[in-house]
């Protein structure tokens, strides 16, 4: 397919599209009040690759640097260095570049695109990705979008980079969720995976814990104390519409998704002890998976494959990590190092899990590789908590204490990129990294 | 690619519902709410200042001097055993509860902070089984006693100390 067509591809798609979208974006307000999370990086890939992104053309006035956006992007994954150039270079995705000169400054990749606003408002972004090693395009493309996507679209372009380059599929495009808390007030949020954008999903008196993204990336689980217990709760963003799948006596909790969507596994007391069901999305067709009476079960993380069912346990004395089947069958434990391992999540390859460790007092975040047993402690903190992977599996995305308050922070699989994010304002707890944005 | 379309219809959809407002109706009422601090004992004497008048016929649950005023038992880290100094107050909830067997209670389970959400979630439900536990045994009817817990959520206590964590690691009992 040669660039061309791509770029008409993309405008055709997009047209019929944004009759809507410019409708709705009437009505859209900023949040007041609503401070967006820092970002602090520390640490690079063991590889790094230098890339030079070039202004885009006809940017200048817009809400949104597409230039600025993508560099951050790929400086914060810790793989890719920015070469800076001089400021004027005018490239657009049309221009013939010299890859043997950019080449012989070091650049590797260069980014260069325009951006031009049409006769309805809407907004048309093209780039084109030159690879000066091997001397050809990587790629061409159009995106025709309502201003405010413009960040979106940047994190698209960062994205379509990433994956050229890295040979995976980058995340910049993607959402997390967490909590914020004040005294006397909860917001379920949802944010980009840099921070930005936040929008409160629900706002609320009484503590949220433990959201689950449905796998399509259109609902949260949630456990919500609004009725002075705690309840699961199933949420759709979309429309705000949420109905309580688990409210029975005792104690509802520790919602997740199974990866067809179909199913979620959940924490009751209802029976004695904290044992693990199964019920489907609607909350209909409960199953019980533990039995242990009076003991702890919970913290249910599937496989990716949807198979296993990894869980934490109190059945050998202190919390550990166990595996059973989605029968509830077939249970075996998994960590032993340690007398406090808690918060199992498989990465989406299902060769790693991540879990947090209490060693000497501190709780940690560490790796555990399946099939060989292996550990490592990925972070040097105290206080970690509530680990998820990026859907990419990269990235491990936890909670941790920074200066006295909730932060988030991420680390690479590897331990060795590290990032925080800090909101001036509040605490943040309880992330939980969503999926690819499907439809 | 592809899937921009759903995005930027998520994003729209959920900028219009952030521009309503998505706050939802919650119970405002108190963690230690008692039911029947009935209106016959307390009077205002005319001043303004609600007073108690002495009642031969009182509810023990309404005896701030009584036993039953004593609602929290405490535990040590990572435990959910009642430690022996506490079982004459539950034993007192207890007989209270098995003679009146229509009054139902909420026991709240609670962690200090450290550590995971759920796990805590799951270890301040022990401590409430633990307590009802020692009810059940003494009389009190299943249907009476509903377990709940708040885990780390709801600390009493705030801080990061010994004292704190001690306060926040307790079962309360909520009369319904």
């Amino acid at each position: 397919m040669n660039g061309k067509k791509m770029i008409q591809s993309q405008t055709m798609r997009f047209s019929n599209f944004f009759k809507l979208l410019m409708a709705v974006a009437m009505m859209a307000v900023t949040l007041p009040g609503w401070a967006q999370l820092n970002i602090r990086v520390d640490g690079v890939g063991g590889t790094q690759i230098n890339f030079s992104a070039a202004p885009f053309v006809g940017n200048d006035g817009l809400t949104e640097d597409i230039k600025k956006v993508i560099e951050a992007d790929l400086e914060r994954s810790g793989f890719f260095k920015s070469i800076r150039t001089t400021a004027n270079i005018v490239l657009d995705e049309s221009s013939t570049i010299d890859p043997v000169a950019w080449k012989g400054i070091g650049v590797d990749a260069l980014v260069v695109g325009s951006v031009r606003k049409l006769a309805d408002g809407r907004l048309d972004v093209r780039f084109n990705l030159h690879d000066t090693v091997s001397q050809k395009s990587l790629g061409k493309f159009s995106y025709v979008i309502a201003p405010f996507a413009l960040r979106l679209t940047a994190h698209r372009i960062a994205d379509f980079i990433y994956e050229k380059l890295m040979g995976e599929p980058g995340i910049f495009a993607t959402r997390l969720a967490y909590v914020e808390k004040a005294p006397g007030r909860y917001r379920l949020v949802v944010a980009d995976s840099d921070g930005m954008n936040p929008q409160v999903a629900l706002a609320s008196k009484e503590p949220i814990i433990s959201p689950s993204w449905s796998p399509d990336g259109s609902k949260l689980a949630y456990v919500s104390f609004e009725t002075r217990k705690p309840v699961v709760y199933v949420h759709t963003l979309a429309t705000g519409k949420r109905s309580a799948v688990a409210n029975f006596k005792g104690s509802n909790s520790a919602p997740v998704w199974s990866p067809d969507g179909r199913t979620l596994g959940i924490v009751l007391t209802k029976d004695g002890g904290s044992q693990i069901f199964l019920v489907d999305a609607d909350g209909g067709n409960l199953r019980k998976l533990t039995n242990t009476g009076a003991g702890i079960n919970t913290e249910p993380a599937f496989s990716g494959d949807g198979k296993s069912i990894y869980f934490t346990s109190d059945r050998g004395g202190g919390p550990q990590i166990y595996r059973m089947d989605t029968s509830g069958g077939g249970v075996s434990r998994v960590t032993f190092s340690g007398d406090y391992n808690i918060s199992p999540k498989v990465s989406p390859d299902g060769k790693t899990m991540a879990y947090v460790t209490r060693r000497e007092g501190r709780f940690r975040v560490a790796s555990l590789d399946l099939r060989s047993g292996a550990e490592a402690i990925l972070t040097g903190s105290s206080k970690d908590e509530s680990p998820s992977f990026a859907p990419n599996g990269r990235y491990i995305l936890y909670a941790t204490k920074a200066g006295g308050r909730g932060v988030l922070a991420m680390v690479s699989n590897d331990g060795r990129v590290k990032q925080e994010l800090a909101s001036s304002n509040a605490d943040i707890a309880e992330p939980t990294w969503g999926p690819y944005n499907n439809e | 690619m592809t899937n921009l379309k759903g995005k930027l219809a998520l994003t729209a959809l959920a900028l219009i519902l952030a521009a309503c407002s998505s706050a939802v109706p919650l119970n405002d009422k108190k963690v230690e709410s008692k039911k029947g601090s009935s209106p016959s004992s307390v009077k205002d004497s005319g001043s303004g200042i609600p007073t108690v008048t002495p009642d031969a016929n009182r509810d023990p649950l309404n005896d701030p001097q009584g036993v039953l005023a004593k609602r929290s038992i405490y535990f040590d880290l990572d435990q959910y055993d009642v430690k022996a100094e506490y079982k004459s107050l539950v034993q007192a909830h207890a007989q209270y509860l098995a003679s009146n067997p229509n009054i139902r209670i909420v026991i709240q389970g609670n962690t200090d902070e450290r550590g995971g959400a759920e796990y805590n979630l799951a270890l301040g439900q022990r401590r409430a089984d633990a307590v009802r536990n020692q009810m059940r045994a003494l009389g009190v009817k299943e249907t009476q006693i509903e377990t709940v817990s708040f885990g780390k959520e709801k600390p009493k206590a705030s801080g990061s100390n010994d004292s704190a964590w001690a306060e926040n690691r307790r079962a309360d009992i909520v009369y319904q």
